[in-house]
């Protein structure tokens, strides 16, 4: 790999050292903008007890769901996890440590964690659950959560186009978790469905800019789609 | 009569004001967009990154990159904006968001909201509802009055797991359209041919009643 160029050859190459025990932050809403080639990856390497943090835990047989089929997931924080019958059974059966957190917490725990912000207030979840436990502060007369940024030892994403040196785009809502997902792993892979020429990409355009980016792949996408819903 | 879905949504959406950003929660919130009054525009903000809600796909234009927070295929209209999950709940947790719908399983007097989790039954998670609460000023619970058992849903004291504390400020059930202030539902409007009786006997909260309660009307569709 030479100066700027963040691309890898393949997939194998991509997921280069990831470990069993390690912490992975994926990008992604339901199935939409899901680094599925990455999670395939995962999947072919057998490692196991991982915590993985993503907004869903894909559904039975695709995404993040494909991993819990040799159960390689030991914790997951997560802000909705149904749709995936695989998934319940783990959890009815303690097999699954499952962290459930607010969607807007999960997403400013990534981004604070990418940001080198230990932790944040939040008036989410106080008075709740989700609240017990945590320190909690009064400003202006309303009470707020201390919550923990999150970083992983990998962070997977899914791009749309992105140069050789890491500038990524992404495509309409598959944007979501992506760009904090991106900022917040020690080694931060991206996979595209095309790679152009650095400049061929209007910098003020750019959504996650080359400095968070580890590591380039150009894949090809199922794109599965969770619910069509069309007009008559 | 108790009142439909679809009347649900009709009476929800004579609360939107022109110009207003709106988060719309699954299920009966949904149904809102189907009946925005004529000359009103309004924005409709989904979670998952959208300003700018459309209508439905053709089957032609069906996109996978582009769902909304209910995981459906979507449009987005004319002078939507697309963004990341941290910009969506920047912008509901820092109560941009005009008007925030979402349904219940329960609503107190203290306006405490249980809408995400039933213990011993399965947690599917409460995805953004706890966000959503939280950084709403205007907030519509939209639910049934009682339950199939006839069991009030507008209590003293929500017997369920929180989604938020003190945040919920308007109530509407397929029974009546309530406020909540100073730990009471004050009764504003009941449905069409339901008597206030009915309403005070399916309301275990503290209820407030007013010498006249107007009746809703509905166009005939």
């Amino acid at each position: 790999m030479a100066g700027f160029d963040k691309r890898v050859a393949s997939y194998e190459e991509a997921m280069e050292g990831i470990e069993s025990g390690m912490t992975v932050i994926a990008g992604g809403f339901g199935l939409c903008g899901i680094p599925e080639n990455l999670i395939a990856e995962i999947k072919r390497r057998a490692v196991t007890d991982l915590t993985v943090v993503s907004n869903n835990c894909g559904v039975d047989g695709f995404g993040l769901g494909v991993l819990l089929e040799d159960r390689q997931i030991r914790k997951i924080l997560a802000s909705y996890v149904g749709e995936n019958a695989m998934f319940e059974q783990q959890m009815l059966n303690d097999e699954i440590e499952v962290v459930l957190t607010p969607q807007g917490t999960l997403a400013e725990k990534m981004r604070a964690g990418g940001a080198g912000i230990p932790a944040f207030y939040t008036a989410t979840g106080y008075g709740t659950p989700i609240g017990e436990g945590k320190e909690v502060r009064e400003f202006n007369g309303r009470h707020y959560i201390l919550e923990e940024a999150i970083t992983g030892d990998f962070a997977i994403v899914k791009g749309w186009k992105a140069d050789r040196y890491g500038n990524v785009m992404y495509r309409h809502t598959a944007q979501n978790f992506n760009p904090m997902a991106a900022t917040a792993g020690k080694i931060t892979v991206v996979e595209v469905e095309e790679i152009v020429e650095p400049g061929e990409l209007e910098p003020s355009q750019i959504h996650t800019p080359g400095i968070y980016v580890d590591r380039i792949i150009q894949g090809s996408f199922e794109k599965r789609i969770e619910k069509r819903t069309v007009r008559s | 009569m108790a009142l439909t879905r679809e009347q649900m949504a009709q009476r929800v959406a004579r609360e939107l004001e022109d110009g207003f950003y709106v988060n719309l929660g699954i299920g009966i919130p949904t149904l809102v967009a189907n009946y925005v009054p004529d000359g009103i525009d309004v924005m409709l903000q989904s979670e998952n990154g959208l300003l700018g809600m459309g209508r439905f796909p053709t089957e032609e234009e069906v996109d996978a990159d582009m769902i909304n927070a209910g995981k459906q295929t979507v449009t987005a209209r004319p002078g939507a904006a697309i963004f990341s999950s941290a910009e969506s709940f920047a912008m509901i947790r820092g109560g941009h968001v005009d008007l925030t719908v979402l349904g219940a399983f329960e609503v107190d007097q203290e306006g405490n909201i249980a809408s995400w989790m039933v213990p011993g039954k399965l947690i599917k998670g409460m995805g953004g509802a706890m966000d959503l609460v939280a950084g709403a000023e205007n907030i519509i619970c939209t639910m049934t009055h009682a339950s199939k058992h006839g069991e009030s849903k507008l209590l003293e004291k929500c017997t369920l797991p929180l989604t938020g504390a003190g945040c919920i400020n308007r109530v509407l059930t397929d029974l009546a359209y309530l406020e909540i202030k100073d730990g009471a539902f004050i009764l504003k409007e009941r449905a069409p041919g339901v008597s206030v009786e009915e309403i005070v006997e399916k309301t275990s909260g503290r209820l407030i009643v007013p010498d006249h309660v107007p009746e809703m009307t509905f166009e005939a569709e």
